[in-house]
């Protein structure tokens, strides 16, 4: 990538290549994948190169990672609180870790640790617990106390003085943030150059039954004839799951995030507060990213409010009283489809043809390469591989849920 | 969004309210219930994007559990009201 680069900078005369066609509709794919984010691009990456299931369109009403991908705080991790999520969210950490190699794409993934604080003795608790099944699981993760949060991040408040003082933290070194926008052209480029044809500016307006099964997707563009189709939406997908007549335990929730303006270098690691329901890194053009929990009632409006910025502003400086004189620079909001038990929905419906890759609250994004790659396998194998078992829609219908709130409510 | 009509209070900052999710009767005879509209009732929603029905409690101010109709996707308020016996009537 690097020699392309120079050659590139040294010619003046023609601009890169196009990282992905735009192509003719056709009147039938064999999949057609409704949602050109993070997962269903990963998902339509992973059919052409590991399946060689190349007649697939992706299908993305505005422009792609314009959804949940291009809105999130990129934050990726897999200290999780139940084996089945932290097997899940650790496979996807590891594909991360190869991603920049094997999209031939610079993703920036910078793995600079990621501390989830504790302020209670309860939630001392549950860090102790958590970092117990993390290392059950292989995965590097541990308990510290003020003196090392402080070792590691020097501007934080360790002492008794705020109200809710810090006990101790997880510790979870291969946490790391990304170039969100990064991983969607990467997947989306080397999908194009796999056969898979990309519609950007496609709405879905409906979904063509026969004989109880999903035969097709009606666009504003025309019909399309599809053999299976996978709602990859974040936001809207019960929307989508509503023309096939699917019910989903889904309530959709926006989510704040906000940047500062840039700073110096000057946090290394990823805090979390789950009690103060704030969060924090250091992007790498210096703006402090900084999100908390979902808006407090449900909605699909993308708007902002002061009351998030009050909150935010007022937890941070409990944490980092440094941060006074930062000014917030730009405030955005993202749709969370929130599930009852915190994990996502992925797999099979009572719909023949109709597969859902939804739920995803506020950790789709750093679980898109697991997803995609999981599901692409599933679609081809007829079979839902056992990493994805946990998380199916029938899991609801037998009372068997993956409790993940204590560790993905907040801690991003 | 940021006033909410409290039908014993009045116009109030949304912050003094919590929200309490779509209505969602609870079924007639839930012993009765198979297995699958049981957890059906329990765990799917609606998610209406549109004018939704929905629960409100007034928890900084009177105490009051009332009923609003709001727009998901705009947030705009068209009615809030005291609960009525028909506003939950079982479908199930």
């Amino acid at each position: 990538m690097s020699l392309k680069l120079l050659k590139q900078a040294l010619n003046t005369a023609a601009p890169l290549p196009r990282m992905w066609r735009a192509r003719e509709l056709k009147d039938h794919y064999d999949v057609v994948i409704i949602g050109g984010g993070a997962h269903g691009l990963a998902c339509a990456y992973y059919l052409a190169k590991d399946h060689g299931i190349t007649d697939v369109a992706v299908l993305e009403k505005s422009y792609i990672g314009s959804g949940g991908s291009g809105r999130n705080t990129t934050i990726i991790r897999s200290n999780y609180l139940t084996p089945e999520g932290v097997r899940f969210y650790d496979e996807s950490v590891k594909l991360y870790e190869e991603m920049a190699a094997e999209l031939d794409f610079n993703v920036m993934f910078s793995q600079r640790g990621h501390l989830t604080l504790a302020h209670t003795d309860a939630a001392v608790r549950t860090m102790r617990r958590r970092a117990e099944v993390n290392r059950l699981q292989g995965v590097d993760s541990r308990l510290i106390w003020p003196d090392e949060i402080k070792r590691l991040c020097p501007p934080i408040d360790i002492s008794d003085h705020p109200r809710y003082p810090i006990q101790a933290a997880l510790y979870h070194p291969p946490g790391g943030v990304i170039r969100h926008d990064a991983v969607v052209w990467g997947y989306a480029a080397q999908a194009d150059a796999g056969g898979v044809h990309l519609h950007q500016q496609t709405r879905v307006t409906g979904l063509q039954m026969e004989g109880g099964r999903v035969v097709g997707v009606e666009t504003h563009r025309g019909r399309i004839g599809a053999g299976i189709v996978l709602n990859a939406t974040a936001g809207w997908a019960t929307t989508i799951a509503d023309m096939a007549g699917v019910r989903l335990p889904i309530t959709t929730f926006p989510l704040q995030a906000c940047v500062t303006e840039p700073l110096k270098p000057f946090l290394d690691v990823i805090i979390v507060s789950g009690s103060l329901h704030v969060y924090v890194s250091q992007s790498d053009r210096g703006e402090l990213v900084m999100g908390a929990a979902v808006d407090p009632f449900a909605s699909y409006a993308l708007r902002g409010s002061l009351s998030f910025i009050e909150g935010i502003a007022g937890h941070m400086l409990e944490l980092f009283p440094s941060f006074a004189p930062a000014r917030i620079m730009r405030l955005w909001a993202g749709l969370c489809d929130m599930t009852p038990d915190y994990s996502p929905i992925m797999g099979f419906t009572p719909v023949e043809g109709f597969l859902v890759d939804v739920g995803w609250g506020t950790y789709g994004f750093k679980a898109a390469p697991v997803s995609g790659k999981r599901m692409a396998e599933l679609i081809a194998s007829g079979q839902t591989p056992d990493l994805l078992r946990p998380f199916r829609l029938s899991r609801f219908a037998e009372h068997d849920l993956v409790g993940e709130k204590g560790a993905a409510s907040v801690g991003h | 969004m940021l006033l909410l009509s409290c039908p014993n209070c009045g116009p109030r900052n949304v912050a003094e309210f919590r929200f309490g999710g779509e209505v969602h009767p609870r079924p007639a005879q839930p012993a009765h219930l198979s297995d699958a509209s049981w957890s059906d009732y329990l765990y799917m929603r609606a998610n209406t994007l549109g004018v939704q029905k929905e629960w409100w409690y007034h928890r900084a101010g009177c105490g009051l559990w009332f009923l609003a109709e709001r727009h998901t996707q705009t947030n705009e308020v068209t009615a809030t009201y005291r609960w009525q016996p028909a506003d939950t009537t079982p479908s199930i």
